[in-house]
C-alpha cells in the first residue's frame, strides 16, 4: 500500500444520501404509465390447483391483465434453477423438483405465487387479486424437518423427500479415531430457522420498450448480473443483451437478495408479454412468507478425544431443510459451506460428515448471513465447550491444546480446505484479556448474591470467505466460477470512476473501494466514484455474498489499479522521453529515476486523452484498465468471541452483560466500517441465539408471520460490544483482506449459548434461549442438584 | 387498506349522529389498533369518525377526589402530566411504558380501554386502580367495564368521555413484555388503597382480571410470605409460542411478589 488512506476511519460517502432521504430505491422509481402488480398467493402449505377463475378480477375497473401459472406454463418458461449441483454419496445427482415461476397445478408452500394481477393502480391490483378464484384441494403437508424423509412423498421424482444424501471426509479413519478414544462427547442440537428481514422489502420494476425490444428490470438484488444470466439463459425471458438489470440503492439483503425469485421473474416476463412498465413492492407480510429463510438444521454429532483432550475424530450427521423448492444456492449451504468448516480452528485429524437435505412444505431455505458456516461453528463450538466440561478442563485450555499452531500454515484440513494463515492463540489471548476471563468466578459469586445466575461462554470460530476460487468451486459443483470484475477508469482531469461487479446494499463499498483505489493512486477519496449494480454499465460480475466483496472484488480493483499505474509509467516515459524502466510511481507522482523531472498523476491522465503523438506499436491512448480476479483460495477470517450472561432464575430472562469479539480479518481498509459490520453481525447472531425463530404450525401456516410474533432484535437487547482485532494478512490476494461481513453472525451464537448453558450448570437447551425455555432449564437444573 | 370515508367530528353530538347515520362506522381515537387492522384488510369500515377534533376530550384535570383524564389524552400526555405524576405516579409510569415514542404520541387512553386488547397496559390500571369510565351517557365502574377479549360494556355507538382515577400513591405496575411485540405478556398492577390491596393482571388471560386470593392475603398482611403458598390457575391463561399458560401463571406470581417487595421498600 502506497498511500495514507488505508486503515483510516473515513466517514461513509454514501451516508449523506441515505440519511437525507436522497437514496433511490426500486420503489422510489416512477415511470410514466407505470402499472402495478399484485400477486395471488397460496393460502395453503400444500394443495392441488383444480382451476382458476379470473373473470371477476378482469371485470374490475383499472385492471389490465391477470396472468396465472397456466400462462407461465403455456409460454414455456423454464423453472427457477439451483446453481449448485450436489452429488449424493452414491454418486447420483441431487433431486431438483421443478420450481415454477408461478404454480399451475400444485402449490407447495404457504404464500407461493399462483397469479399476477396487473392494474393501473396499486389498490385496483390488490382488490382484484382478492377476486381471483383459485380452486384448491388441500393436501397433507410435510412441515417438520426431522421427520420429513418419512412424510408423504411431495414430488414424484424425489423419493423420501430427500434432495441428496451427501458425505464428506474419511469415515473409516474417523471410526478408528473413535475406537481409540479415551472420551467421547455426544451432542444433539437444532439450528433454528430464521427469516432474513432486510429493512427494504423485495421490489421490482420491469419496463419493456417495444422500440428496442429491451426489458429494463430494476430490482432489489445483491447480484444483478446473476439475475440477468438466469432470467435469460435458464428461464428464457429474453436474450441476454435485451435484458438490463439494475439494482439501485438496496436496503440490506443478508443473503436473501442473492436469489432469483418468482416475483421479479414474473414481472420481467409480464412486462414484455403485456408491453408495460410494471412495479411490485413486497409488503412486509410477503417478505415473511417468501424471502428465502435461513438455517434449519437438526444434528447429531460426537467428538472423540484421547486422555489429554487431544481431538481424535469428529463425526456429524445433519438433516437440513431445503423448504419446498431448491432456491438458487440452497444445495451448497449445508454441504460445501458447512461440512468443510467442521475442522474449525483445530487439528482434528479425522472428520466425517453426512448431510441429508430434505424438502418440506415451507418457504425455500437458502444462504443467510454466514450460510452454513454459522451452523458449522455452532456445532463445533458447542461440542468443544461441552467436551471441556465433561473432561474437567478449562474450555480455553482445551481449545488451545487443539489449535492449529501459527507455524503450521498452510494447513490442510480433513474436510477439503487448506487454511492459508491464522493465529488463533493471538485472538484467544486478546479476547480472554478483554473479557477479564481470569476474574469471572468473582463476578459469578457477586451475581449469585444478587440472585442472578452468571455464565460465560467461548466461541473460537473460523469461516471460509472470499467465494471462491473458480476451479475449486467448479470441482465442488458450482454452476459458475466465482471471480469478480473491476475497472479503474481514469477521467481526463484525473478523477477516477471505479466500476465493480460487487454490489453494495449497505456495506459501504462506495467508501471502502474508493479508499482502496484512492490510496493506491495517491488521490483524495472525493476524487473516486464507485459505480455498481447495473448490467448496462458494468462488465459481468458475480455480486456480493459470502464476505467476498473486498477480498475478491477489491482484489480485482487492486489489480486494475496496478495496471493503471503501469500504463501511466509508459505514458510518463513517452512524455519525459525516457525508458519505462526509468519511471517510478510514488503516488501520486511519476518520477524519472535518473533526474528530478516528474509528472503528476493528473498530468498523465490528461495526456492519456489529449496527447496527439502515440507510438502506434505499443501504446494506446486512454487510461482505463479492467481486471477479472479469480481468487487462489478461500480466505479464512477467524477469531474468538466471549459472551457473559446473567439469568434471572425466577423469570428465565437472559441478559447479555458483556460481549467481546476479537476478529482477524487480515488487512483492514476502514476500521469504522468493519466494526459496523461486526456489530450488525453480532446483532443477528445474538438474535438467533436468544430471540429469533421462524415457526410453522402442523398445517404449514407461518405462526411468526409478523413482528408481533417474530422477535427481531432491538438495540436494548445488546450491551456495548467490545470489539478487538488481530491481523494476519491474507497470503494470496493483493489486498490482504479476508472479509468481515458474516463473522459476527457466525461466531456469536455458540458464545451466547455456551454462556447460557454455563449459567444453567450444564443443562442444554436449543436456540433461541427464550425466557420460558431458560426458566424450565433452571427448574431442571435445580431438580438435578436436589437429586 | 380498502377505501373508506373519513370525517372529523366537532362535538360528541355530531359524532353520535354520524355514527347513527352510517351502516358501518367506527370511531377513530388514536388508531393504533384500528389503522393496522385496516391496513391488513382485517377491518373495512365504510365510515371512520375521527374524535380528535372534539373540544375538551384531552383535558387532564384534578378533581375533588382524583384525576379525570380525557379519553383522547395521549399516552405521552398522561406520562408527562404533572398532575398524574404527583397524585397517581404509577399511572404516569404505566403510560410511559406503552409501546414506543411514536405510539405514545398518537395512542389514547380512551382508545386503548375501548379496544380492550388482552395485552394492553391501561386495562390493568383502570381495573387495578378502580377507575370509573364516564361516557356520553353514563358512568361505568371498572369492574363492570371489561367483558372479554376485545369486548367491553360499551354500546356500539357509545363514546368514552373521560376516565376518573382516584389519587393513589402506593401502587406499582410490573410488566413482562412479549419479547417480539413488547406488549404485556404479563402485566401486574398492584395498588394499596387504604387497607385494601387490589391486583389487576393484563396480558396473561383473554381479558384483564383481578387476583382475588392474592388481594385477600395481601390485604391481611402485606408481605411476600403471605402469598408464598398461593398460585394462579393456569387453565384460564393464554398459551402461545412465546409463553405457555403455566409459565404465564408463574410469571404473574413472580411479578406480584416483586410488586409487594417494591411497595414494601417504598
Amino acid at each position: 500500500m502506497s498511500g495514507s488512506l488505508v486503515g483510516q476511519r473515513i466517514l461513509r460517502k454514501e451516508d449523506h444520501r441515505y440519511i437525507t432521504g436522497k437514496g433511490r430505491y426500486t420503489d422510489d422509481i416512477q415511470q410514466v404509465g407505470m402499472t402495478y402488480g399484485c400477486f395471488v398467493r397460496s393460502p395453503y402449505a400444500r394443495a392441488d390447483i383444480k382451476g382458476f377463475d379470473v373473470s371477476q378480477a378482469l371485470e374490475m375497473e383499472d385492471v389490465i391483465s391477470v396472468l396465472t401459472g397456466l400462462d407461465v406454463a403455456a409460454d414455456g418458461l423454464g423453472g427457477l434453477p439451483c446453481g449448485w449441483m450436489i452429488h449424493s454419496k452414491d454418486g447420483s445427482e441431487m433431486r431438483q423438483p421443478v420450481h415454477p415461476v408461478m404454480a399451475a397445478e400444485r402449490v407447495n408452500y404457504l404464500g407461493e405465487p399462483v397469479a399476477l394481477v396487473v392494474a393501473e393502480t396499486k389498490e385496483a391490483a390488490k382488490n382484484a387479486a382478492e377476486l381471483v378464484l383459485v380452486d384448491y384441494e388441500e393436501l397433507t403437508p410435510v412441515v417438520d424437518v426431522a421427520s420429513a424423509a418419512q412424510g408423504e412423498q411431495l414430488y414424484a421424482e424425489v423419493p423420501n423427500n430427500t434432495c441428496y444424501e451427501w458425505g464428506l471426509g474419511d469415515e473409516a479413519a474417523t471410526d478408528e479415531g473413535f475406537a481409540s478414544a479415551a472420551h467421547v462427547t455426544h451432542i444433539e442440537l437444532t439450528n433454528n430457522r430464521l427469516i432474513p428481514n432486510a429493512i427494504e422489502p423485495r421490489a421490482a420494476l420491469a419496463e419493456y420498450n417495444s422500440g428496442t425490444d429491451e426489458i429494463v428490470l430494476h430490482t432489489t438484488s445483491q447480484n444483478p448480473h446473476l439475475v440477468r444470466l438466469i432470467l435469460t439463459a435458464f428461464v428464457q425471458i429474453a436474450p441476454e443483451h435485451k435484458l438490463r438489470v439494475i439494482a439501485p440503492d438496496v436496503g440490506g439483503g443478508f443473503g436473501s437478495k442473492i436469489f432469483i425469485y418468482s416475483e421479479e421473474t414474473a414481472l420481467a416476463w409480464a412486462s414484455k408479454k403485456l408491453g408495460l412498465s410494471i412495479k411490485w413492492t413486497a409488503e412486509r407480510s410477503e417478505s415473511f412468507l417468501t424471502d428465502a429463510h435461513g438455517r434449519d438444521h437438526v444434528t447429531k454429532a460426537a467428538l472423540a478425544m484421547d486422555s489429554e483432550g487431544q481431538f481424535l475424530a469428529f463425526k456429524v450427521s445433519t438433516t437440513a431443510n431445503m423448504g419446498a423448492y431448491l432456491s438458487t444456492f440452497a444445495s451448497s449451504v449445508p454441504t460445501y459451506l458447512y461440512g468443510t468448516l467442521l475442522a474449525g480452528q483445530y487439528r482434528t485429524p479425522a472428520i466425517y460428515v453426512e448431510v441429508n437435505s430434505v424438502f418440506t412444505n415451507t418457504a425455500p431455505v437458502d444462504a443467510y448471513r454466514g450460510a452454513g458456516r454459522p451452523e458449522a461453528t455452532y456445532l463445533v463450538e458447542r461440542i468443544v465447550e461441552k467436551a471441556a466440561g465433561e473432561i474437567g478442563l478449562n474450555p480455553a485450555e482445551l481449545r488451545r491444546r487443539n489449535f492449529i499452531g501459527k507455524d503450521q500454515f498452510p494447513y490442510q484440513t480433513p474436510v477439503a480446505l487448506e487454511y492459508d494463515i491464522g493465529d488463533y492463540e493471538a485472538s484467544l489471548d486478546k479476547a480472554l484479556e478483554m473479557a477479564s476471563y481470569e476474574t469471572f468466578e468473582q463476578r459469578r459469586v457477586e451475581a449469585l448474591a444478587r440472585g442472578k445466575l452468571r455464565g460465560i461462554g467461548l466461541s473460537c470460530y473460523i469461516e471460509a470467505c472470499g467465494l471462491a476460487p473458480s476451479q475449486v468451486a467448479g470441482a465442488l459443483g458450482a454452476g459458475v466460477g466465482l471471480w469478480e470484475s473491476g475497472e479503474v477508469r481514469v477521467n481526463p482531469t484525473g478523477s477516477v470512476t471505479v466500476l465493480t461487479g460487487s454490489h453494495s446494499h449497505g456495506q459501504g463499498h462506495e467508501t471502502t473501494f474508493a479508499q482502496l483505489v484512492a490510496d493506491r493512486l495517491g488521490l483524495a477519496i472525493e476524487d473516486v466514484e464507485v459505480v455498481h449494480g447495473d448490467t448496462g454499465k458494468l462488465d459481468f460480475g458475480l455480486g456480493t455474498y459470502g464476505s467476498r466483496s473486498l477480498a475478491v472484488g477489491g482484489s480485482a480493483l487492486s489489480v486494475a489499479a496496478d495496471k493503471v499505474v503501469e500504463k501511466g509509467r509508459k505514458i510518463a516515459a513517452l512524455l519525459l522521453n525516457t525508458e519505462v524502466d526509468n519511471i517510478a510511481f510514488d503516488a501520486p507522482v511519476y518520477k524519472m529515476m535518473d533526474s528530478n523531472e516528474t509528472k503528476t498523476f493528473q498530468e498523465i491522465a490528461f495526456a492519456a486523452y489529449v496527447n496527439h503523438d502515440w507510438p502506434s506499436d505499443n501504446l494506446e491512448p486512454g487510461l482505463a484498465e479492467k481486471a477479472f480476479y479469480d481468487p487462489l483460495n478461500f480466505t479464512y477470517p477467524a477469531g474468538t468471541h466471549i459472551c457473559e450472561v446473567e439469568i434471572d432464575p425466577d423469570t428465565g430472562v437472559t441478559e447479555i452483560v458483556q460481549f467481546v469479539a476479537v476478529d482477524d480479518f487480515g488487512t483492514i481498509i476502514n476500521p469504522m466500517i468493519v466494526e459496523g459490520q461486526v456489530h450488525g453481525g453480532l446483532a443477528q447472531g445474538i438474535g438467533q441465539a436468544l430471540l429469533e425463530q421462524a415457526v410453522y404450525d402442523e398445517s404449514g401456516q407461518l405462526v411468526t408471520g409478523s413482528y408481533m410474533d417474530y422477535c427481531m432484535p432491538r438495540a436494548d437487547n445488546f450491551p456495548d460490544f467490545k470489539v478487538g482485532m488481530t491481523c494476519t494478512p491474507c497470503t494470496h490476494n493483493p489486498v490482504g483482506a479476508k472479509g468481515c461481513g458474516e463473522a459476527g453472525a457466525i461466531g456469536s451464537p455458540p458464545a451466547v449459548m455456551n454462556a447460557v448453558i454455563n449459567a444453567l450448570g450444564g443443562v442444554e437447551i436449543d436456540m433461541p434461549a427464550t425466557p420460558e425455555k431458560v426458566w424450565r432449564a433452571v427448574l431442571s437444573s435445580q431438580a438435578q442438584k436436589i437429586a | 387498506m380498502y377505501s373508506f370515508k373519513m370525517e372529523r367530528a366537532e362535538s360528541l353530538t355530531s359524532a353520535l349522529e354520524r355514527f347513527g347515520d352510517s351502516d358501518d362506522a367506527v370511531y377513530l381515537a388514536g388508531g393504533h389498533t384500528l389503522i393496522p387492522a385496516m391496513k391488513q384488510r382485517l377491518r373495512a369500515p365504510e365510515d371512520v369518525i375521527d374524535l380528535s377534533g372534539i373540544p375538551g376530550l384531552r383535558d387532564i384535570l384534578v378533581t375533588q377526589d382524583g384525576i379525570e383524564i380525557g379519553a383522547m389524552a395521549t399516552h405521552a400526555a398522561v406520562a408527562g402530566s404533572a398532575h398524574v405524576k404527583t397524585h397517581i405516579p404509577v399511572l404516569a409510569d404505566l403510560a410511559g411504558g406503552i409501546g414506543d415514542r411514536q405510539v405514545r404520541n398518537r395512542g389514547t387512553i380512551g382508545g386503548s380501554i375501548a379496544n380492550n386488547d388482552p395485552a394492553a397496559d391501561y386495562p390493568a390500571a383502570v381495573l387495578g386502580l378502580d377507575a370509573r369510565i364516564v361516557t356520553d351517557r353514563r358512568t361505568i365502574a371498572s369492574g363492570d367495564f371489561f367483558k372479554a377479549m376485545f369486548e367491553t360494556a360499551l354500546e356500539p355507538d357509545e363514546i368514552i368521555r373521560a376516565i376518573q382515577f382516584p389519587k393513589i400513591e402506593r401502587a406499582a405496575y410490573l410488566k413482562f413484555p412479549n419479547p417480539a411485540s413488547r406488549y404485556a405478556m404479563v402485566g401486574v398492577l398492584i395498588a394499596c388503597i387504604s387497607d385494601e390491596v387490589r391486583i389487576a393482571i393484563t396480558g396473561a388471560a383473554p381479558s384483564v382480571f383481578r387476583a382475588a386470593d392474592f388481594e385477600v392475603a395481601l390485604s391481611e398482611s402485606f408481605s411476600e410470605s403471605s402469598i408464598s403458598e398461593l398460585t394462579l390457575p393456569s387453565d384460564t391463561m393464554n398459551d402461545d409460542i412465546h409463553a405457555s399458560a403455566d409459565y404465564r401463571a408463574h410469571l404473574c406470581k413472580v411479578l406480584i411478589g416483586r410488586g409487594v417487595q417494591m411497595l414494601s421498600d417504598h
